[in-house]
């Protein structure tokens, strides 16, 4: 049996996935998002070493409760840890149990055979992938993640081209990603995508802030602010409506 | 009964409850009209219902600016007749009635304890009236004088150490619900007239116990008496059932009223009234004599009555308590043991008044909670509760075996069928400072002085489990044993000083009566024991080789993250003290039950309680109820309630309480944020032109 490591456990998941939802957070992350606010998940190798049986126990316990929900992994990266995560949707698959995958895409490598078989792997047993898209802008990811988002977008077309049910997230920042031309941008990538099903925005918070802090680590935002909710329910409108043109077949830009 | 029935009975459907005996269930499961569907039909407020709500909102304020009491009676001892009418405002009230002649004016209740009533006036800068004073300290004996007689020395030792707290041995116990249902459905001439039979056919071998009978009986049909006497004050004839909507709720108010009037108790519920009221207002409503605003009219006006009772008691007691709760429980919903649920138009309407009047504390609305309650109810409540943080939830289909269908709860989580079960309210016994007894050998750890049984102590620097639970087997063996004779007495004399006749006048002859005991500090101990066990926990000891603090040495399994390890500890303490505290004699052949429930008054029983070996430091409060201890559940709200839902309620019957408070957001997404519907035929168009947004950067370089 592989082991996980595993960060920590929520057993009342209400905003991961569709119903409420056993929450298991994974250990280790390659990104180094700014405004990443579970900074203690990135290191890897480290957390609580448990198998599959171990981590799903209370899970199990309560399976009553998950009737219209189910599992989510998120982290740090959960797909840092494929073999685990493998043997994890696998056993809850045969079980029936609703899968879902919070994550940033970034350990995607269509290049690697090795890592393609575990891709055709996990793919099978997943139900939903949450695919949180950080910035549109390809530059602009890399001063913001440290990674470029080519993997990333290619991997939303993985999971289309699969069938995969795809829910898009994506943070609006103040300074960052809170323009309309990158929401916009980001609402025309979406279009080119038949299986997102659902749009996230999540409003910028400072609350990871106090975790740097216990880390003696440097909060790399300490000038930006956070984004409120109006913003975010703006944001979510020009996504949508880029989305929605761009699916119509129109861009907003060329008028027709 | 003898004449089987009455005019005001006409369009309502006959069975043993006109026929037979007095029986509400089965008048309830003959006439009520199940209801499915959603609150679109709700009404709002009327205008005489704001003018009166905006009259109770600026005396509430007034009461706030004088310190928390508006008015005190110092001089007319409290009873059912005691006081001539008072209203608001006579000609907008629908339901009409105050517990003194005008609203905020608490009453003088001597009965409990004429101490506890002074100080209570004392504390509020009244003073009662001598003569007042004099007759209850020469003339008139009270509940707190007879306790006090009987005690022993050891009683007052643990009262005084806080190892048993809370004991209604100087106020009135409450929790016990009287059927004002039936003066609605019956009038009292035909409750007198069925008491007088149940007097006339008792038993008449003059042993204690029939005397009392005979006796409780007699004041019984007095407070009918009295309680017909109230509604003539108002101008009501209660003594014939009530016609229609508005009578009902009067009637039934009337016999609640006369409760509060008499009765300063600890918690003085209502009952389940919504869908026995909905009958009425059903038929109102078919015959064409009232609209969905009248009927929302006497409903708001009532639960405006509910809000403001109110009783005069003294700052320990408010302290106790948080606040100056008067547990005026109401339970809705719930299905019948046929399957149908029990839910009615009325169980909305009295849920609509937290939009209609704003949102309270009091009445304390309680969903009886079924997975088989209709979805749109479900739903309903769902609603009102994000709105208003103020309806509670307890579990029918685990209660309802045990009960049936005609149950109530008392206070905040006792459960009792109504009219035929009350209870002695027992308050609780400390685990955590009995766990510190075992340890100490009976010594306080606090005043050091020798409260418990003089048993050994643990010795060595370091708690060993196996010895430590020996020692605290044998410790609660004592400590149930002595609780179960302190609440003896206590009953024994709230019956015989303070007892409470128009309450009793409106339940069966046979009443089964259960024996309420509680605990306090249940997560304390089974994070201690699971310490000890799992983790190294080194004794602290001071000059006198007590110990008075402890050092936990690496981590432990703790209550409230799913985990048997520790969970089944828990289960363990609950199960073994209930079975201790079943091995004693209990007053009126009551039957122990026992609750895991503070939810207030955990904060003042850790203020009483030493250091413990969970790394818990004195005074710090324990958990209330069986809740994990704050902060200790790291799992997820799932967890937390998972090692809950394992203490078993065939245990701990009076009730089990988990206070869990959730902030909005944690309930799922935002819904203006977040898009779960793709389907570009509804995504909302802007145009061709980019949504104009103020705040958002147009341009990249805009910045």
């Amino acid at each position: 049996m592989v082991k996980g490591h595993i960060h920590s456990i929520e057993t009342c998941g209400t905003v991961d996935g569709p119903g409420l939802r056993y929450v298991i957070f994974l250990q280790g992350c390659p990104m180094r998002c700014q405004y990443c606010h579970n900074p203690d998940t990135w290191e890897p190798g480290t957390g609580d070493e448990m198998t599959v049986d171990e981590v799903l126990k209370s899970f199990y316990h309560n399976l009553a409760f998950y009737k219209h929900g189910g599992v989510t992994v998120t982290g740090g990266e959960p797909m840092m840890q494929m073999d685990f995560l493998i043997e994890l949707f696998t056993k809850l698959h045969a079980d029936g149990v609703h899968t879902c995958i919070d994550t940033s895409g970034i350990m995607f490598q269509p290049k690697s055979d090795a890592f393609m078989e575990k891709m055709e792997a996990l793919a099978a047993v997943t139900d939903l992938v949450m695919l949180d898209i950080k910035h549109i802008d390809n530059e602009k990811h890399k001063a913001l993640t440290g990674h470029s988002n080519e993997r990333i977008l290619a991997f939303a077309r993985y999971l289309d081209d699969k069938g995969i049910p795809i829910w898009i997230r994506h943070v609006i920042v103040p300074g960052i990603t809170l323009y309309q031309e990158y929401l916009e941008k980001l609402g025309e990538f979406m279009a080119t995508l038949n299986h997102v099903q659902a749009l996230d925005v999540l409003p910028y918070h400072t609350m990871g802030k106090v975790k740097y802090e216990n880390l003696h680590m440097d909060y790399p935002l300490k000038d930006t602010r956070e984004a409120t909710k109006e913003e975010a329910v703006a944001a979510k409108k020009i996504i949508l409506n880029a989305y929605k043109h761009a699916k119509e077949g129109h861009s907003q830009f060329s008028p027709t | 009964m003898e004449k089987n029935w009455h005019e005001s009975w006409d369009g309502f459907k006959p069975g043993r409850w006109n026929r037979t005996s007095v029986n509400v269930r089965d008048f309830i499961q003959q006439n009520y009209t199940p209801y499915e569907g959603d609150d679109s039909f709700l009404a709002g407020p009327t205008d005489a219902t704001k003018t009166l709500w905006a009259q109770v909102m600026d005396l509430a304020k007034q009461e706030r600016e004088a310190g928390g009491v508006l008015d005190m009676d110092t001089k007319i001892v409290s009873g059912i007749t005691s006081h001539g009418p008072g209203y608001l405002n006579k000609d907008l009230e629908q339901i009409v009635g105050f517990q003194t002649d005008k609203p905020f004016k608490r009453s003088l209740q001597p009965f409990g304890g004429i101490r506890m009533a002074q100080n209570a006036c004392k504390e509020n800068g009244y003073e009662v009236d001598p003569e007042v004073v004099e007759i209850f300290t020469k003339y008139r004996k009270t509940h707190n004088q007879g306790v006090f007689d009987a005690y022993t020395p050891e009683m007052r030792a643990a009262r005084r150490a806080g190892i048993i707290t809370g004991l209604p041995d100087a106020y009135g116990r409450g929790r016990i619900i009287g059927d004002y249902r039936r003066v609605a459905l019956y009038g009292t001439d035909k409750l007198i007239e069925d008491k007088k039979q149940q007097l006339a056919t008792s038993l008449v071998r003059m042993t204690g116990e029939n005397i009392r009978l005979r006796e409780e009986l007699s004041e019984q049909i007095r407070a009918l008496g009295e309680l017909a006497e109230l509604g003539q004050i108002y101008g009501y004839d209660i003594s014939q059932p009530a016609a229609n909507a508005k009578e009902a709720i009067q009637w039934l108010y009337f016999g609640y009223l006369a409760a509060v009037k008499e009765q300063n108790g600890a918690a003085m519920s209502l009952g389940r009234t919504s869908t026995f009221i909905d009958i009425y207002i059903q038929r109102d409503l078919e015959r064409g004599l009232i609209t969905e605003e009248q009927a929302q009219e006497y409903i708001d006006h009532f639960i405006m009555k509910l809000r403001l009772v109110k009783f005069a008691r003294t700052p320990e007691y408010n302290a106790l308590f948080s606040g100056d709760p008067t547990w005026v429980t109401e339970s809705i919903g719930g299905v019948g043991i046929d399957g149908r649920p029990l839910v009615t138009k009325t169980s909305f309407r009295y849920l609509n008044t937290l939009d209609n009047l704003g949102t309270a504390p009091e009445p304390n609305l309680t969903v009886l909670w079924s997975t088989r309650l209709p979805k749109a109810f479900k739903e309903y409540c769902a609603k009102m509760s994000i709105k208003s943080s103020s309806i509670q939830y307890e579990n029918d289909d685990l209660m309802r075996a045990t009960h049936g269908d005609d149950y109530a709860i008392a206070c905040c989580v006792s459960s009792m069928r109504v009219g035929k079960e009350m209870q002695f309210f027992g308050a609780r016994a400390n685990l955590a400072k009995c766990l510190l007894y075992a340890i100490n050998g009976g010594v306080d750890e606090k005043s050091k002085v020798q409260v418990g049984p003089k048993y050994r102590p643990v010795e060595g620097d370091y708690l060993e489990f196996d010895d430590v639970m020996s020692k605290f087997d044998d410790m609660m063996e004592w400590l149930a044993g002595l609780y179960v004779n302190t609440l003896n007495i206590i009953h024994y004399m709230h019956d015989k000083y303070c007892y409470e006749k128009i309450q009793m006048a409106l339940h069966d002859r046979e009443v089964k009566r259960y024996f309420a005991t509680g605990i306090a500090g249940l997560s304390v101990v089974a994070d201690s024991l699971s310490a000890i066990k799992y983790a190294k926990v080194k004794a602290v000891r001071d000059e006198d080789g007590l110990v008075v603090d402890y050092e936990v040495e690496g981590d432990f399994p703790k209550y409230g993250n799913d985990d048997d390890r520790v969970d089944e500890l828990a289960v363990m303490v609950v199960r073994s003290f209930m079975d201790k505290i079943r091995k004693h004699h209990t007053y009126r052949h009551s039957v122990p039950t026992m609750s895991i429930l503070t939810i207030t008054s955990n904060v003042v029983y850790g203020k009483k309680t030493g250091n413990t070996p969970d790394g818990r430091k004195q005074g710090e409060p324990l958990a209330p109820g069986a809740n994990p201890m704050h902060r200790r559940d790291t799992h997820g709200a799932l967890a937390s309630l998972a090692s809950v839902a394992k203490i078993p309620f065939r245990h701990a019957q009076d009730g089990i309480s988990n206070t869990f408070s959730i902030i909005p957001g944690a309930l799922g997404k935002e819904d203006q944020i977040f898009a779960g519907d793709l389907d570009v035929d509804r995504i909302e168009d802007c145009g061709n032109q980019a949504c104009n947004i103020p705040n958002i950067m147009n341009s990249i370089d805009g910045e």
